[in-house]
């Protein structure tokens, strides 16, 4: 026989101002199966917990509604209470008459009347419930970090300081992301190289971190704590562990193509690497352009190979990992100067994105840090730099800010006149955004002591006058059109969400939004979670954002995996569907509406193992107990614990009584 | 039709966004007409198309049915299940002479709880002139 309790809360006067609490209590004591009722003023209080506790002990009660806000404000609260007295929290449930009654309601009356309502229903499902255990799962304690950028590098080392195994995949031949081709970087000038390599070799060298570069994502199986991840090893014609990364075979061949590190302003290879302090310092064949590979000619490298490690036959590697948590990093992308042809993108030499320009004056980059322009190599006596290039502009390309171009632009002006001391250089802008630390004192620093110019206004085009260049926009402080005559012009472009992200994210099975930036699960709470529990995000995958920025979420996302893989065993409540297994058919309905994939097939066998009949069988661990496949099933064989069809009907049912 | 009749109208909703958004309806104090009684699934999919007949049966005047916009889902496509079946019920339901003006489906996310205030009480004005299910109630009668 059930014994219900009932406790019903007054939460001060905010229940009890439009519902007559301890009329709804002696009411429920009528309700069939009540055995005892009873209003107190704050009942999540501790002594109002003490009261719960007490009573079910007292009157050994199987079931105990609290009438009182929303679930989600004590439900765990409560359920916490009535374990400690012995009770499976499951038989626990609230009535809302909170929130949705006395907040949302004048007349007491009404009030009253509502909350006795909601209480018989709770009552009434309740006497229906069944103790339920929480699942436990075992946890992979192992990571898995795309993206080799300084923010996947941040959170590989994070959580390999924390003892627990990190598998980093980077889509590129080497580590290091963007950061590796800055020059400087602001607002203190560090040499980017500088402070990126020491970490580029620490992560590799770190015994918990295994690299694996020129690789993508396949495919993504499994759930929190338990990802199973195939990973394609793209094809690279040379044997890594056979390499030695000597440099005799990119120093021998014979084919010149632009570099993609270089921002297509110096050459490379087809046999390369993408840059000297490459991480892994192993070449990769570029199948395009190899001659051997499109033509069936040369083969200098694997001739001149001194350990063999060249293999023309190459074929895609799919590995397979498992991991209990995974860290997205995937960075950004820039926009190319193609995509404004207004501005003499695509047409004119002279015009280059910021990226560009971080290599020509870079010591490293293909002039070795000598300042020259791309078409006749001239030193640029006049700079123009144009901000919000394809930002901050809804009408043609991105409504965004990309964040950090206001600061690199002050930065990239430093450089030039640390090269160029008589040099002059105008900024284009819209607004200077500079809230960092030491930020603004930076662009100041800029404008007032380093001699850059800033014209406030929109560029409405860029040509070209003979050997210059020719800027034309508004300067609207001054409320005039100018034009200026410079060398170079370097567009300042918006930062996009790389390509492929989107297929990597439906196959990870977490969001992107319009833009194509990855989206978390909370965007001031939960900022580096995605909605797919275990999987966590960090650095420009989510949004433009600058260094310090992706370093700390790499380092937060870190964190969040830590804490999930610090324990051996995961705990999950115990609303999972379960099939009746004698009345199932297997007409398989419920496998094709659930969206977790979490049923299968199983087969029945008789005493000699011979297949009788299949029948479906959920995954617990897979199952997020949403219930869909309940009203799928014409047999009514599946059931959602916690939510079964007797608990909802009843609760239906007592509703008819009013 | 008794002078003092209100309508009865049960309504279920998914507990990510519905119930979040009449959650939010009574922070912010959004005050609508007491005539709905919410029963809490986990998703708009665990809602079973026989639940809304026996809501009728027991005296339901509407069913007020409601959870994720699409595409919001909790539970990634549980809705769009949801929709679909109920796309399907409400052609049974006419079939079998229903009166579907009684069956109201809308989405209500979590942040709108002045949505969800303002869709019970226009389902409560509208049930109120359409006056009590006697019909259904009488057939339901008879069969007992």
């Amino acid at each position: 026989m059930a014994r219900i309790g009932v406790f019903v809360c007054w939460c001060g006067s905010n229940i009890a101002e439009t519902v007559d609490v301890s009329k709804v209590a002696e009411v429920s004591k009528s309700i069939p199966g009540v055995v005892y009722s009873v209003d107190y003023k704050y009942m999540c209080s501790d002594p109002g917990q003490e009261l719960v506790k007490n009573a079910i002990k007292e009157h050994n009660l199987t079931g105990v509604v609290v009438a009182s806000c929303s679930p989600r404000m004590h439900e765990k609260t409560f359920r916490k209470a009535a374990s400690d007295a012995g009770l499976n929290p499951y038989m626990l449930e609230m009535a809302n008459i909170r929130e949705q009654c006395s907040w949302v309601h004048n007349d007491m009356d009404e009030g009253t009347q509502k909350s006795i309502d909601l209480v018989r229903m709770m009552v009434e499902k309740v006497k229906r419930n069944k103790p339920l255990e929480d699942i436990s799962i075992p946890v992979t304690k192992k990571a898995m970090v795309i993206g080799g950028g300084v923010t996947g590098i941040q959170a590989a080392l994070d959580i390999a300081a924390g003892g627990i195994p990190v598998v980093l995949v980077e889509k590129e031949s080497s580590i290091g992301g963007k950061m590796s081709a800055l020059d400087e970087t602001f607002p203190t000038l560090d040499c980017s190289q500088c402070i990126l390599t020491p970490k580029m070799v620490e992560v590799a060298q770190h015994p918990l971190v295994e690299i694996i570069s020129y690789a993508e994502i396949e495919k993504l199986e499994g759930f929190i704590g338990n990802f199973k991840a195939t990973i394609r090893k793209k094809a690279r014609y040379v044997d890594v562990d056979a390499c030695t990364g000597c440099g005799t075979c990119w120093q021998k061949c014979p084919v010149k193509v632009d570099s993609e590190f270089e921002q297509g302003l110096g050459k490379r290879k087809a046999i390369f690497i993408p840059f000297p302090q490459a991480i892994p310092s192993r070449p990769r064949i570029d199948a395009e352009n190899c001659l051997k590979l499109t033509k069936d000619r040369c083969g200098i490298c694997e001739k001149v190979c001194p350990t063999k490690a060249i293999h023309y036959d190459d074929k895609d590697e799919f590995i397979e990992v498992e991991v209990g948590a995974i860290v997205v990093a995937t960075g950004y992308k820039i926009m190319p100067v193609s995509a404004f042809p207004e501005y003499g993108g695509g047409q004119y030499l002279d015009v280059v994105t910021s990226l560009q320009f971080e290599r020509m004056v870079c010591a490293s980059g293909p002039t070795l840090g000598d300042l020259k322009r791309p078409s006749d190599g001239k030193l640029p006596e006049t700079v123009v730099f144009v901000k919000c290039v394809g930002s901050r502009d809804p009408e043609h390309h991105h409504s965004y800010c990309s964040k950090i171009c206001c600061m690199y632009v002050a930065k990239q002006t430093m450089l030039y006149r640390h090269k160029v001391h008589h040099g002059n250089c105008y900024v284009f802008y819209i607004d200077v955004r500079s809230n960092g630390k030491n930020y603004e004192e930076f662009v100041r620093r800029a404008q007032e002591k380093e001699g850059a110019q800033y014209i406030r206004g929109r560029v409405s085009a860029i040509y070209k006058d003979g050997d210059d260049m020719v800027v034309e926009g508004a300067d609207t402080l001054t409320n005039s059109q100018i034009k200026v005559k410079c060398d170079l012009v370097v567009l300042a472009t918006a930062m996009e969400a790389p390509d492929g992200i989107k297929e990597l994210a439906q196959k990870l099975g977490i969001g992107y939004d319009q833009h194509g930036f990855l989206t978390e699960a909370h965007p001031k709470l939960r900022p580096v979670e995605t909605a797919t529990a275990g999987i966590f995000l960090a650095g420009c995958a989510l949004s433009p954002r600058d260094i310090p920025d992706s370093v700390s979420e790499g380092s937060g996302a870190a964190a969040k995996v830590m804490g999930l893989l610090s324990k051996d065993t995961l705990e999950k409540e115990g609303v999972v569907a379960i099939v009746n297994e004698l009345t199932c058919v297997g007409c398989q309905n419920c496998i094709r509406v659930c969206p977790y994939n979490a049923i299968e097939l199983k087969d029945i066998c008789n005493r000699q193992g011979e297949v009788q009949r299949q029948v479906a069988n959920v995954n617990p661990g897979l199952c997020t107990g949403c219930g869909t496949c309940t009203p799928s099933c014409p047999s009514r064989s599946i059931e959602l614990l916690g939510f079964r069809d007797t608990e909802l009907y009843a609760e239906i049912n007592a509703l008819a009584e009013l | 039709m008794s002078e003092n009749w209100e309508p009865k109208i049960i309504t279920f909703v998914c507990n990510w966004c519905t119930y979040a958004g009449a959650d939010l309806a009574g922070t912010s104090r959004f005050k609508y007409a007491p005539n709905i009684r919410i029963i809490k699934t986990p998703c708009s999919g665990r809602i079973d198309p026989m639940f809304i007949v026996s809501a009728f049966e027991k005296g339901a005047d509407a069913v007020l049915i409601s959870g994720c916009h699409p595409g919001d889902c909790h539970y990634n496509e549980g809705n769009y299940n949801a929709r679909r079946k109920f796309t399907m019920m409400k052609k049974l339901l006419e079939t079998i002479g229903v009166d579907t003006q009684r069956v109201i489906f809308a989405w209500c996310s979590a942040s709108e709880g002045i949505k969800f205030s303002r869709l019970v009480n226009d389902v409560t004005e509208s049930i109120k002139k359409i006056g009590p299910y006697t019909e259904y109630h009488k057939l339901n009668q008879k069969e007992r």
